[in-house]
């Protein structure tokens, strides 16, 4: 299920990524088989395309498995509570809205704690990029069911199989009012890192899921033979690009996500309208 | 000071004054009774002067957002209540240890809970130093007049910007909604304090850099490309496990405090000198306190009053010195009982210490104090 693009795209010089690593802060705390370094690089790598200034960008995180990656990339980083990250973020966005601003998080720091933020967030369309690395599970804290966990999962805390229906980040997103709304997986890296860039590059907020498989936990708890027959079967056989969706039967759609973007819409940002709009008439009065 | 503007504010109007005067630019908050009146004004005044403000989703939020726009490099603040004050502890917390300077407006409410939102009280003096887990600095201020919430919003936004902490401002309803004559302060008039920024070289600065007692802060996007976390850190700002240096970190941020109190406290005495009895209290319980000391002034009474404008750190040393010399102290305060803890621990048996509390919405009277005074006679 590969897209004809990434078969093209040959990546031909190793990509340097010391350039944007703290390599003194490695190695990272992640499990052997996590793909968040898998997502980490795609970023570093979109990141790099954009051409942005190291000095401009800044990197913030809740706290979860994910939200460690701004401990290990040389940008302004920000490591803040959990649920909280997109609050800080408006913050030094608003504060600055030079900085390009990245928010790093779980789908537990995203959606169950820090949901009232994220559904805000979008509805302000501030200028924020937010990648969610969904593993359906909370890592760093032993395995309990997230929100995105699938009904019957088991979970350190799901012990007879979950019972509560998932959500989907992506269409959150999108009925909260972000601007753009994407979703990648750590197996089709180099579609992932196109998605990021394009992400970045938007101005409003980008919301970018990122199935993204936990194999320590998430896989053991649900007989998973290993961390690439998990990436097969949930990141590989369980979504569809958005582009191929259209000529494939409903059938074959079927409890299948969806890849790449997924809404991408022109919509007023919140610092300029802050700027032109309130700043101008309050100076006028 | 006769050039200097009249006008007729409420305390939170004067807080907002203070803030600009202070130089704020950024204050996220969200609405709760009775402190609105600072994010509708500042609402109004920061865009006119290229500041900004943002009403977040809710109370978390906006003291989240108000650390954001401080490590941006913006003087910031927030505002809130007793309910709101309870749900913003965790990030207080975040900003003590990760040394972000910031003000905390908190328009004390009868509580606990959803409690009395129109009614005073001054029942968050214990929130205010205890409210968010682990060991850590606190600072508050606690005027008593419009014109004091003016300057003393100022010396918090100094304070914090010193010691690169959160400050407290905390009043009660009485003062946020009491409207009073005060004079404007000009530049100059009122001293400004802002944070020390780095001059090292980008490569060198440690964010917590441990040859300085409070390291300088970069602001993000300024060159100086650095991390900040709410673990326990090491001096460049990543996290460690280190025990030593962990308890090393701790420790300093306490006693970056602990060290510098006499710069922090700030007490207004009224006849205590040749005093027998003794008023300790705050806010708008210090109004009434100085009409009942005069009362028994007049009645030969040798009563005077101490007014802590600096509730955390504890003015331990004046009341200790105090408790030498007067045969009690009385604690009036619009709570079962907070502020006296401090009074008897830090007195021991040198002198009697009464309480005074009120728990029903309603300020404790001239007479309420008077009559307890009058025992002493």
């Amino acid at each position: 299920m590969s897209v004809p693009a990434e078969k093209k795209e040959k990546v031909s010089v190793p990509f340097d990524y010391n350039k944007y690593l703290r390599p003194n802060k490695l190695p990272h705390i992640w499990c052997p088989g996590c793909g968040h370094g898998i997502v980490l690089k795609a970023m570093l790598r979109a990141i790099d395309k954009t051409g942005f200034d190291k000095n401009d960008i800044c990197v913030i995180s809740g706290i979860g498995c994910s939200s460690r990656t701004p401990g290990y990339v040389d940008f302004n980083t920000l490591h803040t509570l959990h649920g909280r990250a997109l609050s800080f973020a408006t913050g030094v966005k608003f504060a600055n809205p030079k900085l390009k601003v990245i928010v790093v998080t779980g789908d537990g720091d995203a959606l169950a704690i820090g949901g009232n933020h994220f559904i805000h967030t979008c509805r302000r369309n501030i200028d924020l990029t937010v990648l969610v690395f969904t593993n359906a599970t909370y890592g760093m804290t032993g395995g309990q069911y997230s929100p995105t966990t699938p009904m019957g999962s088991q979970a350190t805390t799901s012990r007879y199989g979950s019972i509560e229906p998932p959500f989907d980040a992506c269409e959150m997103a999108k009925a909260s009012g972000a601007s753009f709304v994407a979703r990648g997986t750590a197996y089709h890296t180099l579609e992932l890192e196109k998605t990021i860039h394009e992400a970045i590059m938007h101005k409003g907020t980008s919301v970018v899921d990122i199935i993204d498989a936990c194999p320590t936990y998430f896989g053991r708890a649900n007989k998973f033979k290993s961390a690439t027959h998990m990436m097969e079967v949930i990141e590989k056989d369980g979504t569809v690009n958005v582009k191929q969706a259209d000529k494939l039967p409903p059938e074959k759609l079927e409890g299948k996500f969806l890849r790449g973007v997924l809404h991408k819409i022109e919509k007023p940002e919140y610092c300029e309208q802050y700027e032109s709009i309130v700043m101008e008439k309050a100076k006028a009065k | 000071m006769a050039d200097r503007k009249k006008k007729f504010l409420q305390g939170n109007e004067a807080c907002v004054e203070g803030a600009l005067y202070a130089g704020c630019m950024f204050f996220a908050g969200y609405p709760i009774t009775p402190s609105t009146e600072v994010a509708e004004g500042l609402s109004v005044r920061l865009p006119k002067i290229g500041g900004k403000f943002i009403q977040m989703e809710d109370e978390i939020g906006g003291i989240a957002a108000a650390i954001g726009g401080s490590l941006a490099g913006l003087k910031s603040m927030t505002a809130t209540s007793g309910p709101g004050f309870s749900l913003k502890q965790e990030c207080l917390g975040y900003a003590c240890l990760a040394e972000i300077p910031l003000v905390i407006v908190n328009v004390m409410r009868g509580g606990p809970s959803t409690g009395y939102p129109t009614g005073p009280s001054q029942s968050d003096i214990m929130q205010a130093k205890w409210g968010t887990h682990g060991d850590h600095p606190a600072i508050s201020v606690t005027p008593s007049y419009v014109q004091e919430i003016l300057s003393e919003t100022v010396r918090a936004f100094n304070l914090a910007e010193r010691f690169r902490t959160p400050v407290v401002v905390l009043y009660d309803e009485i003062l946020g909604h009491m409207r009073e004559p005060i004079t404007m302060p000009v530049p100059g008039d009122l001293e400004i304090i802002d944070r020390m920024r780095p001059d090292c070289k980008p490569e060198d600065y440690l964010p917590y850099d441990d040859k300085y007692e409070i390291a300088p802060l970069a602001p993000f996007g300024a060159g100086y490309r650095f991390h900040v976390t709410g673990l326990n850190h090491k001096q460049d700002g990543f996290p460690t496990n280190d025990s030593k240096q962990i308890g090393a970190n701790n420790e300093r941020i306490m006693s970056k405090i602990e060290n510098h109190k006499e710069e922090i406290w700030k007490n207004d005495e009224l006849m205590l000198d040749d005093a027998e009895v003794a008023v300790f209290t705050i806010g708008s319980t210090a109004r009434s306190a100085r009409f009942a000391v005069l009362e028994a002034r007049k009645a030969g009474i040798k009563a005077g009053l101490i007014r802590p404008l600096t509730i955390w750190p504890f003015p331990d040393k004046a009341v200790r010195e105090l408790a030498k010399r007067v045969k009690a102290i009385i604690v009036p305060e619009l709570n079962l009982g907070q502020m006296i803890l401090e009074v008897e621990r830090v007195s021991g048996a040198a002198c009697e210490v009464v309480g005074i509390n009120r728990v029903d919405g309603e300020p404790i009277t001239p007479m309420q104090i008077l009559d307890v005074i009058k025992k002493y006679k």
